[in-house]
């Protein structure tokens, strides 16, 4: 099958970018980086630079793959990361553009590249439970209820895409923040961190994302289907604290 | 070199209080002295994160260094099933003993024993780690956390977060890895990529990366080096592993005199999705714990291989693990269910779409277990595996069974390692699935994620500490030259893969080929004929990607293109390598399958009179003629026997 794309092609964090067209030929069974992947063997051969994109685990889990697909972050197949997208779900579509994730805390790098490093910033101001390597007590004394720990189960789900920061309005990264909170204060070996949702927020804000105000993007977005009512929990654990 | 003395420096005694002896024996440093050594950590997966968490917080100082943009996107995080843990809270039996016969019997007696008893011994405090990280494990309604069971065992000790067991280990790993970076001890670099190895004479003290966003490279010295770099499945081009993964931080250590051992070894997971077109770029492992309540069936004639299973009567159907291996049944370990897949394909009995002319596929049928025990508790269990499988094929696995292939996984080989962890290069560490230590033949499954956690928390910390105890720190101002001669050395293979005389063939193309040639001779049946006739191949392929590799771009910013033809040559190395070794273990053992060494029914026949023990691999010079060294096995606890899983 032909595909027709336009591209978003960027030299480096300080050059302007441009759409560039091409065309490719890939079979309806292969998935959507596959298809770029021909993509790219041929402008090798052709001499030309290839499109940079990032890429690794394709299988949905490591996070790594980021396009935003005819103006949806990750495509249009639900829940989805963009590495498990398939053609056979494009065949429909006369042309795709493809972008990279726009927001000011996520520079351009490169082509659809783009430099997350300030979401590992914000788990370093604070996402973690403070417990030494060897000192931790035998695991069932401290026994959880199921319901609880499916929730915070639920929360830690979180890729670390960025595709909730990726089509937010305000490009906020609060749904980010909210699943590790969740995540962590909800079990009781991370409710004594009570500065936890704080710290994580501020963080946010010095890396230059914006506040949630409610559009609820993210959560349609997120290929791991993190719930806005993490952002609700994580507000409770907010006013707690203070 | 050549008088090179291959010594596990695995402690005497007693079994169960070899560990304890050795960390008393091992030296400390004292806490106002640490910060004064520094030790570099490359790939931060679960060993590497866990060994800089562990090292940073008692106070020495780190640096860490993955290629993928994250630390949190290591492919640690795709292990789906589990991690083994010898906790016995099942009240099943279980014991530390037990983990550790299961797990030396389920290498075939290709392990040592010492090792292989410290991480079943150090299985149980990785739990009460994970957890008090915060890792949200499956629990019971009770509030106590659950357990399942995996290939292999015959008790139930497995511990699972849903089927993404990986992601939360790593996400434990990373935070307590991200604490440390906030706090200073760690030092982390994304986007980077180890080169090669600094040495001064026979000691590692340093390495040279490559900055893969502006292309510069760059020196770092240190009192040692830990290579936590993943395995070499990729060699394969098609495998479970992500796309980045490679073999290049192991080879070149090799190359600098690190010995490689067992390269034949490398697992074929049974249960992988079946590939579907020519220009696939990886396959998707559906997780073991799978063949917990999954039937794996094939049809009894080859008439009935094009229709669907729908149709295909229950009469007609042939449960073959089940019929073969009645004790263990679906719940062979993975060498053995790999392998009566093939045998069962390659009688034209496969399903599912054709390649090359062969249907490679066989059936795992959830019907029974939808119908025992209710839908809902199937989709609790499996429900994110099922929706990734239908996401891949369009079937869905609730209502026609899923098709399934052997795919390579995991590689048991990797750089041989003494009791310590250490390289046989002096200050040069490895852990996790680089090292060689702890799986023999076969890995079982929940064991990676066990050993990759055993080294960087528990391990590496004492022996890294002991290594560091005996030296002074080192005077970085004294190896300059080295770090220059270093820094050239690799710009210089740069400039070569950069300018190839007849530039036109793309570095993937030569991968796909390499992969195809090592897939047929050294996967999952090997043969003198085949190995010989691909060990040539692979020597002019290399030849012709030196000759006619196409890069576009500049090295000197991002570039992709060179980033991977740089990991092709690598593994275009190696895979002689894997040859050679298949080619001099003249038994069958594990994943190691030679056609010659086979009894009638297809098992493997172990050969313990003259292959006991570690091939390990020294770099002489020539890639095409490496000098062997052997370990000899010794096995004072267990009795080698026939693996017997019927």
């Amino acid at each position: 099958m032909i595909f027709k794309l336009n591209i978003w092609r960027q030299q480096g964090p300080e050059a302007k970018g441009f759409f560039e067209a091409h065309e490719v030929d890939a079979s309806e069974d292969s998935s959507f980086l596959e298809m770029l992947d021909a993509l790219n063997e041929n402008l090798i051969l052709a001499g030309k630079d290839p499109v940079a994109f990032d890429f690794d685990c394709r299988e949905g889990i490591c996070g790594s793959c980021n396009l935003v697909i005819n103006g949806t972050p990750h495509g249009k197949h639900k829940a989805t990361t963009t590495c498990q997208q398939y053609m056979r779900d494009y065949v429909d579509d006369k042309e795709l553009w493809i972008e990279p994730w726009r927001a000011t805390a996520f520079p351009v790098i490169k082509d659809l590249i783009v430099d997350r490093s300030s979401f590992d910033r914000i788990i370093q101001s604070g996402g973690y439970i403070p417990i030494r390597t060897g000192s931790a007590c035998e695991a069932n004394t401290l026994p959880i209820e199921k319901e609880v720990a499916d929730r915070a189960f639920d929360a830690a789900t979180c890729i670390g895409c960025g595709a909730c920061v990726a089509v937010c309005p305000n490009a906020s990264a609060t749904l980010f923040v909210a699943a590790k909170v969740a995540h962590l204060s909800t079990l009781p070996q991370g409710q004594m961190d009570k500065d936890r949702p704080a710290r994580l927020l501020k963080a946010m804000e010095d890396e230059g994302f914006g506040s949630c105000s409610n559009y609820r993007e993210c959560e349609r977005v997120c290929p791991k289907e993190i719930k806005v009512t993490t952002i609700t929990k994580m507000n409770r654990f907010l006013y707690r604290s203070g | 070199m050549s008088e090179f003395e291959l010594d596990s420096h695995a402690p005497k005694g007693p079994l169960q209080d070899r560990w304890k002896q050795h960390k008393f024996n091992s030296r400390v440093v004292s806490p106002a002295n640490r910060k004064k050594y520094t030790v570099i950590v490359v790939g931060t997966g679960l060993a590497g994160a866990s060994a800089a968490a562990s090292l940073g917080e008692m106070g020495y100082k780190v640096k860490t260094f993955c290629f993928q943009d994250s630390p949190r996107r290591a492919h640690s995080i795709a292990a789906q099933g589990g991690i083994n843990a010898a906790k016995n809270y099942q009240n099943d039996g279980d014991s530390v003993w037990r983990l550790f016969y299961d797990t030396i019997k389920g290498g075939d007696f290709r392990a040592r024993e010492s090792n292989v008893f410290r991480l079943a011994e150090l299985s149980t405090s990785i739990i009460d780690q994970a957890v008090a990280q915060g890792v949200p494990f499956a629990r019971e309604y009770s509030g106590y956390l659950a357990n399942r069971s995996f290939g292999g065992a015959q008790v139930s000790r497995t511990f699972y977060a849903r089927g993404q067991t990986g992601q939360q280990l790593l996400l434990g790993a990373y935070q307590a890895m991200s604490r440390q970076i906030a706090a200073g001890s760690v030092t982390h670099r994304s986007r980077c990529e180890m080169q090669d190895l600094i040495m001064d004479g026979d000691r590692a003290i340093g390495i040279v990366t490559r900055d893969l966003v502006t292309g510069e490279l760059e020196s770092h010295l240190a009192d040692c080096v830990v290579l936590c770099t993943g395995g070499y499945s990729n060699a394969f081009y098609l495998s479970t592993n992500a796309k980045g993964c490679n073999a290049s931080a192991i080879w070149r250590a090799h190359k600098k005199g690190a010995l490689f051992a067992n390269p034949c070894f490398t697992q074929i997971h049974p249960t992988c999705i079946p590939q579907q077109g020519e220009l696939q770029s990886k396959l998707t492992l559906m997780s073991e714990s799978l063949r917990n309540d999954g039937r794996v069936w094939a049809p009894k004639n080859k008439a009935d291989a094009d229709k669907r299973p729908e149709d295909i009567a229950e009469a007609d159907r042939d449960y073959f693990l089940e019929r073969i291996y009645p004790s263990f049944g679906n719940l062979v370990p993975r060498d053995i269910a790999s392998r009566a897949v093939k045998q069962i394909c390659d009688e034209g009995r496969g399903v599912g779409a054709e390649i090359d002319g062969r249907k490679l596929g066989v059936y795992l049928d959830f019907a029974d277990a939808i119908r025992n025990q209710g839908l809902e508790a199937v989709r609790e269990k499996y429900g994110n595996l099922f929706e990734m499988y239908q996401r891949i094929t369009a079937e869905d696995p609730y209502q026609t069974p899923m098709r399934i292939y052997p795919a390579v996984h995991y590689t048991m080989g990797g750089l041989w390692v003494d009791y310590n962890l250490m390289t046989s290069i002096d200050g040069l560490f490895a852990g996790g699935e680089a090292n060689f230590s702890d799986h023999g033949a076969n890995r079982l499954g929940a064991s990676a994620l066990m050993q990759g956690l055993a080294d960087g928390y528990f391990i590496l910390p004492t022996t890294v500490s002991d290594y560091l105890a005996r030296r002074k720190p080192i005077k970085t101002e004294q190896y300059q030259s080295q770090a220059n001669a270093a820094i050239e050395e690799a710009q210089s293979r740069i400039n070569r893969l950069m300018n190839a005389p007849d530039a036109s063939v793309t570095a993937d193309d030569f991968h796909r080929q390499l992969g195809q040639i090592l897939w047929h001779a050294c996967g999952m049946a090997r043969e003198r004929d085949t190995l010989l006739s691909a060990i040539d191949k692979i020597r002019a392929l290399r030849d012709e990607f030196w000759h006619k590799v196409k890069i576009t771009g500049e090295a000197e910013q991002l570039n992709q293109t060179l980033e991977r033809a740089g990991r092709v040559a690598d593994f275009f190395e190696l895979a002689e390598l894997m040859c050679l070794d298949a080619l001099d273990r003249e038994e069958s053992c594990g994943c190691h399958a030679r056609e010659e060494h086979l009894t009638e029914d297809g098992e493997a026949r172990r050969n313990d009179m003259d292959y006991s023990y570690v091939a390990a691999w020294q770099y002489s010079g020539d890639i095409s003629k490496p000098a062997l060294f052997r370990e000899y096995l010794h096995f004072d606890f267990v009795r080698p026997s026939i693996r017997n899983y019927q």
